[in-house]
């Protein structure tokens, strides 16, 4: 555990140091000087502004998609359904976990193909959704729900049912229990289950490249620059960008007490 | 307080309930008058939680139907029920605080907030946690939390109270001041409560009437009083207090004839032989030392004892209480040759299996 911290934090350390290093244009060999060169670039250029509210919307509609449709799963899960469909579903959602990311991506980018499953239902509609944001989202809600299900069932396990019936007891119909009783017991599970998915979405750049079109993420940016650009200060510099927004919403979860919960 | 109105607060009509093939409850009947304090006593498993559940609608019956203050309610749902429910691990909302725990009631059904916050300072004030309303639940002790539950219930100050072991995680001496505490708080807002127990002792102390169950069903509806000297039957005498059952050759020697017969232990006399006492003779077995009270076993003169083949599996021996007052007699030990004697009022026929069989009960027996 400790040398995977410090293996960890040096990691990350090199990056920031690196993040003030730049690069020679012409023989594309790190130069070891210290200037804030990169982090004037990633200000100034219109273009990496865009890519990160565009990685921070995806993240935010990835972790409220996955919120809304994990609640009712989670609900079924912990307090209706018998001990044993519980179980099923609880392998069933653990299941999908089990298959390599390449598959499930793979998988989705045949379901949005223009002859695909997607297609198909929506071309009678007069709609059509292709490779592109929106496929994107739908792909990282499905590829990180079970991180949501999960810490939602987990907290919904542990209100015990005369909570429940105390509400309805004392006057409360279902939707008034929810709303004054189940959410606000449940918000730090909630939080528990965002950071997992809107951590990994920040970081993900294989499942836009899949069925995203030609966008792009602040994970493609960074990989560009590193591979196809070989400037690995810039690079460097742009993976600061979610290590800081990733803090920033650490520290703002903190403050519910979701981090109890893990 | 029994019979305070001639309308009855709740109404039970053959009600049943089955989980699955498994039968809960089979037909219960049951009138409780309003303002009683009601009980319902029986072991774990016999129903009494299951029958608390359905009045305040948790549970569907299977059969049957449950009436409050004269109303059909058996389809409705708990919200819709003028009933509140004190509940055995008080399920507190654990994300709010002790004030608006008591107040959830009054905020749901949208009283005005002046009235609001008046009615919660009085429901602390009656349970004496006035000071207490900022705080959490986790933050309270377990009688604290078992008060801020009956604020909490007694807030939207339903027609009845149902209260399902409420006191059955206070240690004993909580236990006891709760008790003491329950009944004042009841007489004094005069609602019906129902409340559900396995300790006969709580029940004999609170309740107006008991309604004992075993099986799912109701053997006997009657006040601590007659429970205790009239059970109706084997499993009444046992199960409320310590009775000593008689039947086989046993009851020949005690009774003079067949039968199955329940005598108190404390009913029976060890020296002196009060007038028109009956009485019999026995051996010292065992003699346990409880301080106020010595509790005797005594072996009965029964012909071959216990290896008679009638008397297999019925007690050939009576259990014997006797008071350790100033003039008590002399210490008692074991093997001592005793003369034990009794009232004939004092012993009980009882119905000869453990049945449901409505009370055969004889004063005038032996």
């Amino acid at each position: 555990m400790l040398w995977l911290g410090v293996a960890y934090l040096v990691a990350l350390g090199g990056l920031f140091v690196t993040a003030f290093w730049t690069t020679n244009e012409f023989s594309n060999t790190l130069v070891r000087v210290w200037n804030t060169d990169n982090f004037e670039q990633l200000f100034t250029l219109d273009v990496y502004r865009t890519i990160t509210l565009r990685t921070i919307g995806v993240a935010v509609a990835v972790t409220v998609i996955d919120a809304i449709v994990a609640f009712p799963i989670a609900l079924f899960m912990a307090k209706v359904a018998s001990q044993r469909w519980q179980r099923i579903m609880l392998i069933a959602v653990l299941m999908p976990l089990w298959a390599s990311y390449l598959v499930k991506a793979y998988a989705w980018r045949a379901m949005f193909s223009s002859t695909g499953p997607v297609n198909s239902l929506l071309d009678p509609l007069g709609l059509h959704l292709g490779y592109g944001l929106p496929a994107t989202v739908i792909t990282l809600a499905y590829l990180w729900l079970p991180y949501m299900i999960l810490p939602m069932f987990a907290g919904l396990e542990r209100v015990p049912d005369s909570v429940l019936e105390a509400s309805a007891d004392l006057g409360a119909r279902g939707g008034t229990t929810l709303r004054r009783v189940i959410l606000p017991i449940l918000a730090p599970a909630v939080f528990a289950g965002s950071i997992f998915t809107f951590s990994l979405t920040l970081g993900d750049y294989i499942a836009v490249k899949i069925v995203g079109g030609t966008n792009q993420l602040l994970g493609n940016a960074v990989y560009d620059s590193a591979l196809t650009g070989s400037n690995l200060p810039f690079a460097a510099a742009l993976a600061t960008i979610p290590v800081v927004i990733m803090l920033v919403y650490l520290a703002a979860v903190r403050r519910t007490g979701a981090l109890d919960e893990l | 307080m029994v019979n305070r109105s001639n309308s009855p607060s709740i109404q039970l009509t053959d009600l049943a309930k089955s989980f699955g093939s498994v039968s809960a409850v089979d037909g219960v009947d049951l009138t409780i008058a309003e303002g009683e304090f009601f009980s319902m006593l029986g072991p774990s498993g016999s129903g009494k939680t299951t029958v608390l559940r359905m009045i305040a609608g948790f549970e569907q019956p299977t059969r049957g139907t449950v009436s409050l203050a004269g109303q059909d309610v058996t389809g409705l749902p708990p919200f819709a029920r003028d009933v509140n429910t004190v509940f055995q691990d008080y399920a507190l909302f654990p994300h709010m605080s002790i004030a608006e725990n008591v107040e959830y009631g009054l905020r749901v059904k949208r009283v005005p907030k002046a009235e609001r916050r008046t009615r919660v300072g009085e429901a602390l004030e009656t349970v004496r946690l006035s000071s207490h309303g900022d705080r959490r639940p986790h933050q309270l002790s377990g009688g604290q939390r078992q008060r801020v539950a009956l604020a909490r219930a007694l807030i939207n100050r339903p027609t009845v109270l149902l209260l399902d072991e409420p006191l059955g995680a206070l240690d004993l001496k909580l236990r006891r001041e709760m008790q003491i505490e329950l009944k004042a708080i009841q007489r004094e807002v005069g609602i019906t409560f129902v409340f559900v127990t396995h300790d006969q002792e709580e029940a004999l102390t609170l309740s107006d009437r008991i309604a004992i169950f075993n099986d799912g069903r109701i053997l006997q509806v009657a006040t601590p009083r007659e429970l205790y000297e009239t059970p109706n039957s084997a499993f009444v005498a046992g199960f409320v207090g310590t009775s000593n059952l008689l039947t086989g050759a046993a009851a020949r020697s005690v009774v003079g004839r067949d039968g199955t017969f329940s005598i108190r232990p404390e009913k029976i006399h060890l020296d002196d032989v009060p007038d028109g006492a009956a009485t019999t003779a026995g051996v010292i077995r065992e003699v346990v030392y409880l301080g106020s009270a010595n509790h005797f076993v005594v072996d009965l003169d029964v012909p071959d004892g216990p290896d008679n083949p009638e008397n297999r599996g019925n007690p050939t021996s009576l259990t014997v209480l006797r008071q350790n007052t100033a003039t008590a007699g002399t210490a008692l030990g074991r093997g001592e040759r005793v003369r034990l004697s009794w009232l004939p009022e004092n012993v009980i026929e009882l119905a000869s299996t453990l049945s449901t069989a409505p009370s055969a009960i004889t004063e005038e027996s032996a």
